[in-house]
């Protein structure tokens, strides 16, 4: 008994307070800043190295929706630019992941994308059920860590539940692979409507670097409507719990 | 040593000619086989088939865990579907390479007691062959039933199924379905023209061992290209691997005691894998250490500073994990859930080729940073923990024990490091790879043995690239341990193991 409470004590108070203002190190990858000055050259370059084609070669902006953040970009013009440690980078609309040059603020979801009864009837309690499809593993380890007792995401009544059944949505991570998509779309079906759809990590939202690979099969991203998508290789959970509550309206 | 037979190569050492590889008939190459794996010291870490077009080629990776020496054995064929003599037979530890094969190009293997599916890739032989129509084992008996658990489990993780035959609550039998999470890596390995590309991909395997693959894919890459890295470079390396070991052993241990409902074991040991995660996220800008491991450099050099910063914060938790494991092994509620469940014998993990954890909870010593050192561990003393009951109790408490070691190997590589020259190389993504080669990599992932291979064409390109997980082989350990168990204590078990998904399913 006493050494329960010993461990206790030396463990301290563990749970993030403030989820919206948590500070990450420095060197975390999240929203990106690009120079208004980048040039013609530069983009060449940069979009040249970038493994997943994310750097948009016309005008150089990038795309958080294919971007795996792996800083090389950065690394090659660093002046240029830069991965700031902002988790906030959640989007409702697909087009709302493009950062583009000279935009320095932070990204804000777009309240009006957001449909109306998802905030008057999950914003007390919203239960989901996470469905991998050729997830790396790391998408549903930051997930399983968003519940956990430092992040503690069901403070807000956000759950991951057992069973579709019990879900008023899914969150899907990895690129959706050929072998998984009847079971995904079968999950979906058996979450009771209104229901919603998170794509979590940048392999569900575009494929990522498996993109094109002949063993997947992204018909479900294109037939259901989408209410949240979260960056990240892997989504960072402060980015995906920021996420959530800017869709809830919290 | 007859070298007409097979060539040799040492994990990640410079990479033979593919023609130096003797073609053998397939009755030379399955004596050679099976006397080389008749040997306690050797086991198969590699044996697949790739497509030349007009024929197979079979290549056969025997690694001798006594001298550390890889023997390359090999066979040709055409594809023209004559059976080939089963090597399981004799050899049961082939068993899964040779389903794969089987998959993979139709090839028959007589004999095989179970030659079933094992994936579904993409570019599968048998296009017939569905997820949907998977030749499961099937038990005759009224009083049997079947449970069936998966894709979509009830936790956050990744979709696979299991089909347990019953008698009552005891599960007599259990088969595991996988395939789900094909994503056709190997094939991208090979397309993908870009070393960062392939860097990336390397991670993205198994997210949960990003380092462990992808160190393998830059050693093997680094091989190919005949350049070895400098000392302090390939110190960082161990460090990040060992610290991968430590925070994922500290996030099972944390499952574990969830399935148990201890929730003080639990809850602290979360916050634990938070602390090492973190660290490794203020040192690469990744929780996983992508962005970490990348060929002939780093964009991320380890700092004097950074150096402190994860010696603070390992005592700290090393300190704090020891405390909580002391607990949670002492507990007889605890004890009752993990004690004499879900054990595999010595022979049982023989016989399936087991690797890692699984392995040395059995008392076998196989440890790739012992047996086949590779980057700095060449230089430095490895003594890998093992224990002998094979139960869900020993592989928690050997993760309470490997932490306590990497901990002390973190330690002891820092002060090498500390004394190693401080080269900082840039990553180099243009590396030439020697045409018409192959090499060999293995890596000592926190599950067990990972082993990349590749081979060149005649322009030095990439022309086939083949990924192996531990949980390749010990997916049927898990099967093998819940046999004659409760079936209520599966989840334990399976946490136990704790095997990739989609490093299984590629």
């Amino acid at each position: 008994m006493f050494k329960e409470i010993k461990i206790l004590s030396d463990h301290g108070k563990q749970y993030i307070p403030d989820l919206r203002n948590q500070p990450v190190s420095a060197r975390f990858r999240g929203r990106p800043v690009i120079s208004a000055a980048i040039t013609g050259e530069e983009i060449a370059r940069v979009s040249s190295i970038c493994p997943v084609n994310a750097i948009d070669r016309r005008n150089g902006s990038i795309d958080l929706g294919r971007c795996t953040f792996c800083n090389e970009c950065a690394l090659m013009i660093p002046g240029t630019i830069r991965f700031t440690n902002d988790y906030r980078i959640a989007a409702s609309r697909r087009d709302d992941l493009i950062v583009r040059p000279g935009q320095t603020g932070p990204m804000r979801l777009n309240e009006t994308a957001v449909r109306s009864d998802i905030r008057r009837l999950f914003r007390r309690s919203l239960k989901l059920r996470q469905v991998s499809a050729g997830g790396d593993n790391s998408c549903e380890m930051e997930l399983t860590a968003a519940g956990n007792v430092n992040f503690d995401l069901g403070r807000y009544g956000i759950e991951f539940v057992a069973s579709p059944r019990h879900a008023d949505g899914i969150v899907i991570t990895g690129p959706v692979t050929d072998n998984m998509s009847e079971a995904l779309e079968i999950t979906y079906k058996a979450v009771p409507s209104p229901k919603i759809i998170i794509l979590t990590g940048t392999d569900a939202i575009s494929g990522g670097l498996f993109e094109g690979s002949p063993a997947l099969k992204r018909g479900f991203t294109v037939r259901h409507p989408v209410d949240l998508y979260v960056p990240g290789n892997p989504a960072h959970p402060l980015s995906f719990i920021n996420g959530v509550m800017d869709m809830l309206g919290l | 040593m007859n070298q007409h037979t097979y060539t040799e190569v040492n994990n990640g050492s410079a990479p033979v000619p593919v023609r130096s590889t003797p073609v053998l008939s397939y009755g030379h190459f399955y004596d050679e086989v099976t006397k080389l794996l008749g040997s306690a010291s050797n086991h198969c870490i590699s044996y697949y088939c790739h497509d030349l077009s007009d024929r197979l080629k079979f290549i056969c990776c025997i690694a001798d865990d006594e001298t550390g020496s890889i023997k390359v054995l090999s066979h040709e064929k055409k594809a023209d579907g004559t059976p080939l003599r089963s090597l399981t037979v004799d050899c049961p530890s082939v068993h899964i390479f040779e389903r794969e094969i089987h998959e993979n190009f139709g090839v028959v293997f007589e004999g095989h007691p179970w030659l079933k599916p094992v994936r579904y890739p993409h570019d599968r032989a048998d296009r017939l062959s569905v997820m949907d129509n998977y030749p499961f084992y099937i038990i005759d008996g009224e009083e049997l039933h079947e449970v069936g658990v998966g894709p979509v489990h009830a936790g956050v993780i990744e979709p696979g199924h299991f089909r347990f035959i019953c008698n009552g609550e005891k599960v007599l039998h259990l088969e595991i379905q996988l395939g789900y999470q094909h994503r056709g890596v190997e094939r991208m390995l090979a397309e993908k023209s870009e070393a960062l590309q392939r860097c990336i991909l390397a991670e993205n395997i198994a997210g949960d061992t990003a380092t462990g693959h992808n160190l393998a894919h830059v050693q093997l890459i680094e091989s190919l290209a005949g350049i070895e890295v400098y000392e302090a470079l390939q110190i960082e390396r161990c460090i990040a691997l060992e610290m991968e070991r430590i925070a994922v052993h500290i996030g099972d241990t944390a499952a574990l005691c969830g399935d148990v409902a201890y929730q003080l074991g639990q809850v602290t040991c979360e916050a634990l894998r938070t602390m090492v995660i973190n660290t490794t996220q203020s040192w690469c800008g990744n929780r996983f250490g992508k962005g970490l491991i990348r060929p002939g450099g780093s964009n991320y050099p380890l700092t004097g500073e950074m150096a402190d910063e994860i010696l603070g914060n390992l005592a700290d938790v090393e300190r704090r994990y020891s405390n909580v494991t002391d607990c949670i092994y002492s507990l007889p509620s605890v004890l009752g859930r993990f004690e004499d469940i879900g054990t595999v014998t010595r022979q049982q993990a023989t016989e399936i080729g087991a690797v890692g954890m699984t392995a040395r909870t059995c008392g076998i010593m196989r440890d790739t940073r012992k047996t086949h050192p590779f980057q700095h561990y060449k230089n430095f003393q490895i003594d890998p923990v093992t224990l002998e009951t094979g139960d869900v109790l020993a592989r928690g408490m050997l993760r309470a024990l490997e932490v306590k070691a990497s901990a002390g190997i973190i330690r002891g590589l820092i002060d090498a490091w500390r004394k190693a020259e401080k080269t900082v190389g840039k990553p180099d993504y243009d590396l030439r790879l020697i045409p018409d080669s192959f090499a060999v990599s293995m890596t000592e992932g926190w599950r067990g043995e990972i082993c990349h291979t590749a081979v060149t064409d005649s322009m030095g390109n990439i022309s086939h690239y083949k990924v192996k997980d531990p949980s390749l082989h010990n997916w049927l350990a898990l099967a093998l341990a819940v046999r004659n168990q409760e079936i209520s204590d599966f989840p334990v078990c399976n946490k136990s193991f704790n095997l990739s998904y989609c490093g299984h399913d590629l």
